[in-house]
């Protein structure tokens, strides 16, 4: 078992009015097999026992799915490894004596509760807004009666895995959503089952979108930044789909 | 004592659910909006059954302690969800769904309750794929199946290695529809501090606002309750960080009964725990074992890397023991194979506590780019948290706790003794039994919430047409919410020197030696001497720092374990008077020779459900007894 | 926290017949993804400009009489079903309108992505992909954008202090950039024109939705392509100027 001693600044906010303040915290006697975040515990852990209040940050399932743990670790969001959250990222990343700087995303629409806790609910705005297949219980038909290409469910399927963790607009330098919301759309709009609304869809949910977030300028940091590595070949889609929707006469598609 | 009524219809077992849905009294669609029904979780089964009756048109109140339902801990299921589509025609019905899970369960749940899973089960993927769930399919656009533990049929329909999130996006998605549209009034970061009951009937619920600390009540015409289970007790367990028993016990300690506790199942292919201060274990989904072998090396003392053990030097455990079932043995079972390969010293990795997980022979044989794509996902996970790729050395797995067949005790009709406070999903104990197969759980949470509340809560809101719910200036109301503050405040003002994660350690710790994979008499005994004290000195002794009128997670936590510590005890009492073994709950006491489950039918044929008296020591015990007019009680064998 | 359906936006009417839309074109332009298209859109024009205009320029290599050909050649660009000039004019209306789009449209996007992040990260941000040219954009743009109205004062309006002789295009070019300061600005302009493109060509194909798992590979070289031919045929010819290829 291999121990290393690590200096955290850690971003310290006492709700969304304080100005915060960096904290450096040492904390030596890190197992390198911890996760980030049993390393977070751990200094939590100490804190308390110093009669401190613990550290604020947003974790749940910590095997990556959730999406609730979040972080800009070093300038990175959910820290260095490619395609990993930061509940998945382990100390055995970082040496004896390295400085990890925490701070929690920041972005207009994601208000910070406190410390490292910010607000994501702008998301569940742009779900809301046309994230959906309208199909009320009770009536759906045989799961087989649409077959769907393999492909396109591998698509729909690449699209949702998005795990709505936020880390594309923490990324983005424009603090835009477009991986987020171009993977939502796509992952409804490649399937059959999502054509009826296809068009409603892709422009509710840009519109939604728009009103809380920045603009996408293909700089390809969401993608790199992505737990899921959620391409940006979806925000091309979605931006296909949207000037679709604006062109197309929805008088008309009753004839398409 | 209370009165157990499971109110199951007359009738075949195949005709019970249609009878049940034609004898129901109904709400006219006009009406529905004169009704506030609360939801409380928001996972498979909360959300689906919000999105449900607000689709039909009842006013719905929902509530999540995350901040958006779609974190829900449902999304953490990997493998999949079981249906009787039998679209593999490899001899599956509804009756053999219903059939597997009675046996898998052990003989300890509800023909009728089962038999209406199995049925509704079609429905859900139906229901899924509708929804736009990307399911696993086929290169000509048909649904793909694999096979799970406990079946020897293909039944279940999975989505990569995240069937869970991929159902709760589902479902998820349809919620946001009805609070988009105004149906659903969504309130998230907001967690249940009490269930509130006034005339013997649920009349509401205590919330606090976890952002400001905030204590409300909200009143309706009915409670929903699906807040998942109570693996957390053991304190390490696959469950996510914030899963809690909390809803669960107000309700209990307001009336309702719990069944079961002892119902807990330990999940077989876990990561093993690397140091002591972990705070959560892995699961890696059970789908591996349809193409990853079990195995130890014969010799306890072999200290060579795995590629280098001959084949016949090693121990394929559980396709020697289970032949006919081979690695895909149940979780029970083959939980249990595992823990007496490493008690007996087989145990490998550096602290000896696991047993390998082997792909070799199925990459050879299907070549690695198919193994990759059943379960890349997966294997990365594994690698991410080890730093060991299983493409290049066996994994190293050991069983963790991970779901609680117990929980609140339902009738058919999922109404807890409580009139008018419902329980669905893993919060309820209706439907697997001693033990759950897996790919059950995602099956149940949406038959649950789709299809069964649904029905079933008309039949209690009908005759209250033109009541309105009780106001939340009612003297009860505000008696919980005196409490409420009371209780967070007290948590706050004890001053004590040890955080609430050090005494959930150490409560953990205690289940787990005495209350888990194996249980004795004397073990018990000694867990239930020393549960009350250790959660004597958690009031005496708890640090809880910060303040309770902001967000403060030490202080959720605290609240939380408290509940822990009483369930505990319930739990370790469940098993102590359980004098048999079956499905999840082994006791040493009851064992054949061979050192399989024993169970006892004659007595124990039955569900206990427990009413709280206000001792948490001095539970008083009912009994559910379980009658069984259509499958034969066998000994359940997968040898 | 509580409740969230307060900042819910508006959802009525949707699904059904909605208020009399304004134009297509119009509504496009409104929302941000829009303009990335309208910048796209326009980027294209400019950048067949710029092409064009590198292209037409080598014809001073040449020499003095075929490079002046070329600009009366410009002018009488479909004559006679038009009069002189005013095919010219009609492109030069037409790139000014992409022009002025195309700056209105990245202004009103750098103020809508300012306002998305009011505070700022405080420790230093690691960029993976997000490049040099891709951040600075903006800086490019206006370096570009002022470059364009030198350019034009120095070569096509006034001159900018040496002997100007208006429609004399090669003695124009040739008096001016024989100054190596001026020389040297073109060249800074164009390096910045450059980066610009680099970034523009490729972002393009995103803003339009022309992905394709076949091509999108060439995407970059395309743009890393027509970023170099660009900058390598307008720095040449400062260069040849310095070098007295090109000279009066």
């Amino acid at each position: 078992m291999k121990t290393i001693d690590v200096t955290l600044q850690v971003w310290r906010q006492d709700g969304p009015a304080d100005p915060g303040h960096f904290d450096t915290i040492q904390v030596p006697g890190v197992n390198t097999d911890m996760s980030f975040l049993e390393m977070l515990d751990l200094v939590n852990e100490r804190l308390i026992s110093d009669g401190s209040e613990a550290i604020v940050f947003d974790h749940d399932c910590r095997e990556g799915i959730c999406g609730t743990c979040s972080l800009m670790i070093n300038g990175q969001a959910h820290g260095p490894l490619r395609g990993t959250a930061t509940c998945q990222l382990h100390m055995r990343t970082y040496n004896d004596g390295d400085t990890i700087v925490i701070e929690p995303w920041r972005a207009t629409a994601f208000p910070v509760i406190k410390d490292l806790m910010v607000d994501r609910s702008p998301f569940d705005r742009i779900v809301e807004s046309g994230g959906f297949i309208t199909a009320e219980t009770g009536g759906a038909p045989d799961a087989n009666l649409i077959p769907i290409p393999k492909p396109v469910a591998d698509a729909a399927m690449d699209a949702a895995a998005c795990i709505s963790c936020g880390a594309c607009v923490a990324a983005c330098p424009n603090s835009a959503a477009n991986l987020f919301t171009a993977a939502k759309v796509s992952h409804l709009n490649l399937l059959p089952q999502g054509q009826a609304e296809r068009y409603r869809r892709v422009e509710a949910m840009v519109d939604t979108m728009e009103q809380f977030f920045g603009s996408c300028t293909n700089h390809g940091e969401c993608q790199e930044a992505c737990p899921k590595e959620i391409s940006i070949d979806f925000i091309a889609i979605m931006n296909k789909d949207y000037l679709k929707a604006k062109f197309k006469n929805s008088r008309l598609l009753s004839r398409t | 004592m209370l009165h157990l009524d499971a109110k199951i219809p007359d009738g075949p077992l195949d005709q019970k659910w249609t009878s049940y849905k034609f004898e129901r009294k109904l709400v006219n669609p006009a009406n529905r909006r004169k009704y506030d029904i609360i939801v409380v979780g928001t996972g498979l089964a909360g959300g689906a059954a919000a999105a449900t009756l607000a689709e039909q048109g009842y006013r719905v109140k929902a509530f999540t302690f995350h901040d958006s339902p779609r974190r829900a801990h449902s999304i953490a299921a990997q493998g999949g969800i079981n249906a009787a589509k039998n679209y593999k025609a490899d001899g599956d019905s509804v009756w053999r769904l219903f059939y597997d899970t009675i046996k898998g369960g052990d003989f300890r749940s509800r023909e009728a309750n089962v038999y209406r899973l199995a049925e509704v089960s079609v429905n859900i993927i139906d229901q899924m794929v509708a929804q736009g769930v990307p399911f696993a399919r086929e290169y000509g656009g048909l649904l793909d199946n694999r096979s799970f533990g406990g079946a020897q049929v293909s039944r279940t329909f999975y989505a990569r290695g995240q069937t869970g999130q991929q159902l709760l996006l589902g479902v998820y998605q349809q919620m946001a529809r009805q609070v988009g549209l105004g149906n659903i009034e969504l309130h998230n970061r907001t967690e249940l501090v009490d269930v509130v009951v006034v005339d013997g009937k649920a009349a509401g619920i205590v919330v606090r606002d976890l952002v400001t600390g905030e204590v409300a009540s909200h009143s309706a015409h009915a409670v929903i309750m699906a807040t998942g289970g109570y693996s957390n007790v053991f304190y390490l367990s696959t469950n996510a960080m914030t899963c809690n028993i909390t809803a669960d016990w107000r309700a209990h300690r307001k009336g309702a009964a719990f069944a079961n506790a002892c119902f807990t199942q330990i999940h077989p292919t876990c990561i093993p725990q690397s140091d002591d201060f972990q705070s959560k274990l892995t699961l890696m989904s059970e789908s591996l074992r349809n193409d990853g072998r079990l195995w130890v090396p014969v010799n306890p003392d072999d200290t060579r890397s795995p590629d280098q053990v001959p084949e016949s030097e090693r121990d394929y455990f559980l396709e020697r023991r289970y032949p006919s079932f081979g690695n895909l043995a149940p979780r029970d079972i083959a939980s249990r194979a595992v823990k007496v390969e490493v008690d007996a010293g087989k145990g490998v990795g550096p602290l000896k506590n696991g047993v390998y997980l082997d792909f070799s022979e199925a990459m050879e044989r299907l070549g690695v780019d198919t193994i990759r794509e059943r379960y890349g996902n997966l294997f990365e996970m594994y690698e991410r948290i080890t730093g060991e790729s299983p493409y290049k050395v066996p994994m190293r797995i050991y069983p963790a706790p991970h779901y609680t067949m117990g929980g609140l005790w339902v009738d058919y009709e999922l109404m807890t003794t409580i009139p008018g406070l419902y329980s669905a999903g893993e919060a309820n104990f209706s439907d697997h039994g001693a033990n759950r197969l897996g790919a059950s759980a995602l099956m149940q949470g949406l038959a649950d919430g789709y299809f069964v509340l649904p029905n079933t809560v008309s039949n209690y809101l009908a005759p209250q047409l033109g009541t309105r719910p009780v106001p939340t200036d009612h003297p009860e109301f505000q008696a919980a919410e005196a409490a409420a503050k009371a209780r967070y405040d007290g948590y706050v003002a004890i001053g004590g020197t040890k955080s609430p994660d050090r005494f959930h350690l150490e409560l953990g710790r205690l289940m787990w030696d005495y209350c888990g994979m194996e249980r004795s008499r004397a073990g018990l005994e000694k867990a239930l001497a020393e549960i009350p004290a250790l959660h004597e000195e958690f009031r005496k002794d708890l640090r809880v720092t910060g303040d309770a009128h902001s967000l403060n997670q030490t202080l959720e936590k605290a609240a939380r374990v408290d509940d822990f510590f009483e369930l505990a005890q319930l739990t370790c009492l469940d098993a102590l008077t359980r004098e048999e073994s079956c499905g999840g709950h082994f006791r040493v006491e009851h064992q054949t020779p061979d050192g399989e489950a024993l169970r006892d039918d004659e007595h124990f044929a039955h569900v206990a459900a427990w009413g709280w008296t206000g001792d948490p020591g001095q539970p008083e015990r009912n009994v559910e007894p379980l009658e069984f007019e259509n499958v034969h009680l066998a000994v359940r064998s997968y040898k | 926290m509580a409740t969230t359906t307060v900042t819910r936006p508006n959802t009525r009417g949707r699904g059904t017949e909605r208020r009399r839309k304004p134009p297509a074109l119009v509504e496009i332009y409104r929302s941000a993804v829009g303009k990335k298209y309208v910048m796209a859109i326009t980027g294209i024009m400019l950048m067949g400009f710029v092409f064009a205009h590198m292209v037409g320029n080598l014809k001073m290599f040449l020499g003095p009489a075929q490079f002046d050909h070329y600009g009366h050649f410009l002018r009488e660009l479909l004559v006679p079903i038009l009069p002189r000039t005013v095919t010219l004019w009609l492109m030069r209306l037409g790139l000014i309108g992409a022009f002025a789009l195309h700056i209105h449209a990245a202004y009103a996007l750098t103020r809508m992505n300012h306002a998305a992040r009011k505070v700022g990260y405080k420790s230093k941000r690691d960029y993976i992909a997000a490049n040099y040219a891709s951040r600075t954009m903006r800086w490019s743009g206006i370096i570009v954008g002022l470059f364009i109205v030198w350019h034009l004062f120095d070569l096509s309006w006034t001159g900018t202090g040496y002997h100007f002789y208006r429609g004399a295009a090669y003695h124009n070019v040739a008096a001016s950039l024989h100054r190596p300061p001026v020389a040297a600005l073109y060249i800074v302009a164009n390096l910045a024109l450059g980066l610009h493109l680099f970034h523009g060509a490729w972002s393009l194909f995103q803003s339009l939705g022309w992905s394709n798992p076949k091509f999108n590979r060439l995407r970059r070289n395309f743009a890393a392509g027509f970023a170099t031919i660009i900058v390598v045929g307008n720095v040449s010819f400062p260069i040849a100027v310095l070098a007295g290829v090109v000279s009066n």
